[in-house]
């Protein structure tokens, strides 16, 4: 079983919704014990980092959420599940976040621009990630693929290494990150269509090993 | 870099797709969810539903409709017409949709966009704008006058002071309907366009005159839209998604080419 994490940030029966079209049981759950006893975990969210990491501290989640990546269960990160996976957010005044992968999530500069043309904050729409390396998660998809964002900040990993997926927006900024049995993305794979889709089923079928 | 969305509306009243939508082997499609699913296929970016009901059962009807678009297309997609509470909203979004649009409701109550941003996100949160061009005036200095009830009741309120109050309120989008453009098929109002798309710093989506490709790529370049509504044009199959973005990619602008 497929556990969704479920901390009140947003909307997330879409993850729910999608998971049931590709026919893959999944649960949307806030209890420690379901979260420990899936097959792997699905952490996404929609809101602000400040009310996303006292929910989660409300309800013992940051250290059950942390443990279990720690134990090497599949995990996919999704929008602000992917941002407070990191150290600290800028959003909210620098919140503290869980620290599972080294870096920081840092607000797209005012004065974003793409040839002089000031670009629109946030970043919301279809774009193309850049993938470096192949990774099972990310296989199979066709060339050019688009995926849907709706962002103001974006994830920044200390070590780039673990940066898979890279998007050009005034700025290029990692929307991918994979690190062992963790993946995460910042844009949302239960609303791009079939390519979003094909992410979400080689989730189901990983075992947590990287490719590299 | 981001592409610019194509977004088919559809109307519906009382669950049903009030125009037909003829598709494959010219088949008239009066289900909004088939024909969601038909412009999900066909490579729509995003969807948009209004829903012209009046009565309190037709509303209800359409939270289901909601929900079953919501099992089947897997892009985003905005519902509008008569939602004048965050209960409303709350609704439609549980039910699935991804974003809610609010017009005359948040002309007669603009509090509704802040409460609406903060118990959702601002990126749920889509203002409709139906502007009227209009003789210069201290009151309407941009020579654009918002107007509400369907283009029926002038407002007295100028157009890009609205947008721009709306972004500060916290609305996260804004979909620009020109009255004056409104079913022509003749093109987009660019002019209009521009002036709110470069006046706030959320993106702006285009709507009405939709006619030809031609339309799409002027408002996507010199309107500065960042999407552009169409109806008739596909519901009629005078053209089609793939076509618009076949003629917008060999005109250099960028769209979602894979789906």
């Amino acid at each position: 079983m497929i556990a969704i994490v479920d901390y009140r940030a947003g909307n997330i029966t879409s993850v729910q919704r999608a998971l049931q079209y590709l026919g893959e049981p999944c649960e949307v759950t806030n209890d420690p014990a379901m979260l420990r006893a899936a097959s792997r975990i699905i952490f996404p969210g929609v809101g602000a980092a400040g009310e996303a990491m006292a929910n989660l501290r409300a309800g013992r989640l940051d250290t059950i959420i942390a443990e279990e990546v720690r134990a090497g269960k599949p995990v996919l990160g999704i929008c602000l599940g992917t941002q407070v996976i990191f150290e600290y957010s800028e959003e909210n005044d620098n919140t503290a976040c869980l620290g599972i992968v080294p870096g920081r999530v840092k607000r797209f500069p005012a004065d974003l621009r793409d040839n002089g043309r000031l670009l629109k904050i946030p970043h919301m729409g279809w774009n193309q990630v850049a993938f470096r390396r192949s990774h099972p998660v990310f296989q199979g998809l066709p060339e050019g693929a688009e995926f849907y964002f709706v962002h103001s900040y974006y994830p920044a990993p200390d070590d780039e290494q673990w940066g898979i997926g890279w998007t050009d927006y005034g700025i290029r900024f990692c929307a991918a990150i994979a690190r062992k049995n963790l993946v995460a993305v910042q844009f949302h794979p239960e609303k791009s269509g079939a390519p979003g889709l094909k992410i979400l089923a080689n989730f189901c079928r990983w075992g947590g090993e990287d490719a590299q | 870099m981001l592409s610019k969305r194509i977004i088919p509306c559809l109307d519906v009243r009382d669950g049903k797709l009030t125009k037909g939508i003829k598709f494959k082997g010219n088949v008239d499609i009066g289900d909004p969810v088939d024909a969601a699913r038909e412009y999900y296929e066909q490579g729509a970016d995003e969807i948009v539903f209004y829903d012209i009901t009046a009565s309190s059962e037709g509303r209800d009807i359409m939270i289901d409709v909601v929900r079953r678009v919501a099992e089947t297309i897997f892009i985003p997609f905005s519902v509008g017409g008569g939602i004048r509470t965050v209960e409303d909203m709350r609704r439609v979004i549980l039910a699935g949709a991804e974003k809610i649009s609010v017009n005359s409701e948040a002309v007669n109550n603009p509090p509704l966009i802040g409460e609406g941003a903060r118990a959702f996100g601002s990126q749920c949160v889509v203002l409709g704008m139906d502007v009227k061009k209009v003789v210069k005036s201290p009151k309407t200095p941009s020579g654009y006058e918002v107007v509400i009830h369907g283009g029926r009741k002038y407002t007295g309120i100028d157009a890009l002071w609205w947008a721009k109050k709306a972004e500060e309120l916290g609305v996260g989008e804004i979909c620009l309907n020109s009255i004056d453009a409104d079913g022509t098929q003749e093109g987009y109002e660019i002019e209009l366009t521009s002036l709110i798309a470069t006046g706030v710093r959320i993106p702006v989506i285009a709507s009405g005159g939709a006619g030809e490709p031609e339309h799409l790529a002027d408002v996507l370049t010199r309107g500065h839209a960042d999407a552009a509504l169409i109806a008739s044009m596909v519901h009629y199959r005078t053209h089609t998604i793939p076509e618009i973005k076949s003629y917008l990619d060999a005109q250099g602008v960028k769209t979602r080419m894979q789906w």
